[in-house]
């Protein structure tokens, strides 16, 4: 079984592989495949990491607490299982998606989304100016505590030449880079200038980001390949 | 003799009491100080516990939480901890039961010391965070900027937008694409209805949705994200109806393809392959795939215009697209598209905020080079 398995996943890399030469039948074949397979593991997984625990199983538990309420025999835990009730409310703006199936009802479809979109925002805007704004401008003035000549800082606290360096030049691109980032104004003069520095930052950044991605993806890849030569060739001993 | 005598007395009664002070000190001592409290500005799952450190040399090796549940049996709650530990967060807490405390000290000579029990404490949730109250005015300030600018540019004074070339290039591409009889692609990345990029990203195929409605040129959208895509077909289906053309409008070519993210890149590149689109939008939140896709509809010459905040794919969107939106231009894009004064206003107000942190840096560089943290001390608190 396990030397199947190698051959299924050998053949599938090759197919995925041989989109390299053109689009051929091969490729096609393991494209398809992949997304049929992953879209039917994404709704198993949805269904068993949403759907149920977050939906069926609260839903279903506070139900049958209602019903133990009605019925006389109640405890404090199964009045707190009550609460559970209220769920109601976002599966049923949840089942709203599926107006979209029904032309006369799928303007229905806009009260969930609306939601979503205004959660959405409301968590990711105070989230991203705290994480962007605030932290990353206490990280570019904090290292001057430790560089000024009015500062009483511990001799193990003092920053080397190399990280004053690094620390000044981290303030220039901020404010270059941050200069480029400035629509409502025309890039003229010193403010060009400014933000003609701040591309070359950029620029250099994302250089070190490429050449450190790009060795991350190679590494991937003489895993792939280390995978045909070593387990798929290795096998052809056990079959031939 | 009898000073020998006296020295003698003294020597043993130091002797005795330095052996007692160290036999005291060894002695087993239960954790003092122990206190458990609700747990501020949290949604009320959580009691906090803190008792005082043992001294190093009292031979705690760690401490257990015993909890009771509304003056029921006591029971130890999760592991041992370290020795060096003050502060324990019960998050396994009952709502709405009453939890009392005892903290047990795990000595090296496998004895344990039991602290007195702690009164008992019933968890409640804040409705406000007081710790975010300078985020928050900041968040008001930022507001009150964008919306001052969204009144200036409706009362109809202009607002100056500089040029951004990888937008200028949005009509060229939906023009290219129209003269050749082919289709756009448009794809919005593996973002999920509440990232920002994706939100932009939105908010651009709306605008690009309008040309496209215009010159009757087929636009493909294949989404990875369920929600998305009712958003995406809500959004474009609008944006026939702005232009007029609700009959051009074809709900099937915008579809859900797979939220897996190397066989969604899969299914995109073959698509690209077979179908040959003219023209290719890749804005959005982007991950390991974004070279893939790239690098295929640069193969097949398709004009490529690329935006994303992810800033390690940016380089590879760079290198393979023909113009790149680069982190925030992705943002105002619907602002230079649009001309809108609701989003030249917001862009503007944005810009204002720049400047708040422009000046913030430079002053704060100051203070601190002085000596004074006092900007570094509120950013941290903040955060």
């Amino acid at each position: 079984m396990e030397l199947f398995g190698i051959w299924v996943a050998a053949f599938l890399t090759l197919c995925i592989y041989s989109f390299l030469y053109r689009d051929n039948p091969f490729y096609r074949f393991a494209e398809h495949l992949f997304v049929g397979i992953s879209v039917g593991y994404g709704i198993v997984i949805a269904i068993h990491q949403g759907v149920i625990p977050l939906a069926w199983e609260p839903l279903s538990e506070a139900v049958s607490a209602l019903w133990t309420e009605i019925t006389g025999e109640t405890t404090p835990e199964i009045r707190s299982a009550l609460w559970g009730l209220f769920k109601i409310i976002p599966i049923a703006f949840g089942l709203l998606f599926f107006a979209r199936l029904s032309p006369r009802h799928n303007w229905l479809v806009r009260y969930p989304i609306a939601i979503l979109i205004g959660f959405g925002a409301g968590i990711a805007i105070p989230n991203m100016l705290q994480a962007n704004i605030f932290e990353q401008t206490r990280a570019t003035i904090e290292p001057f505590g430790a560089i000024g000549p009015f500062v009483d800082v511990p001799p193990e606290a003092r920053l080397s030449a190399l990280d004053i360096f690094g620390a000044i030049l981290m303030v220039i691109g901020v404010i270059c880079t941050l200069t480029y980032f400035f629509f409502s104004v025309e890039h003229r003069g010193p403010i060009n200038w400014l933000s003609k520095v701040g591309i070359a930052f950029l620029m250099i950044g994302f250089g070190a980001a490429f050449g450190n991605t790009v060795m991350g993806r190679l590494a991937l890849m003489i895993h792939r390949v280390g995978f045909l030569i070593n387990e798929w060739i290795g096998s052809f001993g056990a079959l031939f | 003799m009898t000073n020998s005598k006296s020295t003698l007395w003294v020597v043993a009664c130091l002797v005795f009491f330095l052996c007692g002070t160290y036999a005291f000190s060894q002695e087993p001592a239960a954790p003092t100080n122990v206190t458990a409290k609700d747990t501020p500005n949290d949604d009320g799952s959580s009691i906090t516990i803190t008792w005082d450190a043992a001294s190093e040399d009292s031979g705690v090796v760690g401490y257990k939480i015993l909890r009771n549940s509304d003056a029921g049996e006591f029971e130890e709650i999760g592991k041992q901890l370290d020795a060096n530990v003050t502060v324990y967060k019960d998050k396994t807490i009952i709502k709405g039961k009453t939890h009392a405390y005892i903290v047990r000290a795990v000595y090296d000579n496998e004895t344990s010391m039991y602290s007195a029990q702690t009164a008992a404490v019933k968890a409640k949730g804040q409705w406000f965070h007081t710790g975010k109250v300078a985020l928050f005015l900041a968040m008001l300030l930022f507001s009150a900027a964008i919306l001052w600018n969204i009144y200036h540019a409706r009362s109809g004074k202009e607002v100056f937008v500089r040029r951004i070339p990888g937008l200028e290039a949005v009509e060229e591409a939906i023009g290219r694409a129209t003269e050749m009889g082919r289709s756009i692609l448009y794809i919005l990345g593996l973002g999920d209805v509440d990232n920002v990029a994706t939100i932009a990203s939105m908010t651009i195929l709306g605008q690009v949705a309008r040309r496209t409605a215009d010159y009757e040129t087929p636009l493909r959208v294949p989404c990875r994200d369920p929600v998305v895509l009712n958003v995406v077909r809500e959004m474009v289906k609008t944006s026939y109806l702005d232009e007029g053309r609700p009959d051009a409008y074809n709900e099937d070519d915008i579809f859900f393809l797979t939220n897996e993210q190397f066989a969604y890149a899969a299914g995109v590149n073959g698509m690209m392959i077979r179908e040959k689109p003219a023209a290719i939008f890749l804005q959005g939140q982007f991950y390991a795939e974004s070279l893939l896709m790239a690098e295929t509809g640069n193969s097949i010459g398709a004009i490529q215009i690329a935006g994303t905040d992810s800033e390690h794919q940016l380089p590879f969107f760079i290198a393979a697209c023909d113009y790149t939106l680069i982190g925030e231009e992705l943002y105002a894009a619907t602002a230079y598209l649009s001309k809108d004064p609701l989003f030249l206003g917001s862009l503007r107000g944005q810009d204002w905020g720049k400047v708040v942190i422009f000046a913030g840096i430079i002053f704060g560089v100051s203070l601190e080079f002085f000596g004074i943290n006092w900007i570094t001390t509120l950013l941290q608190r903040v955060s």
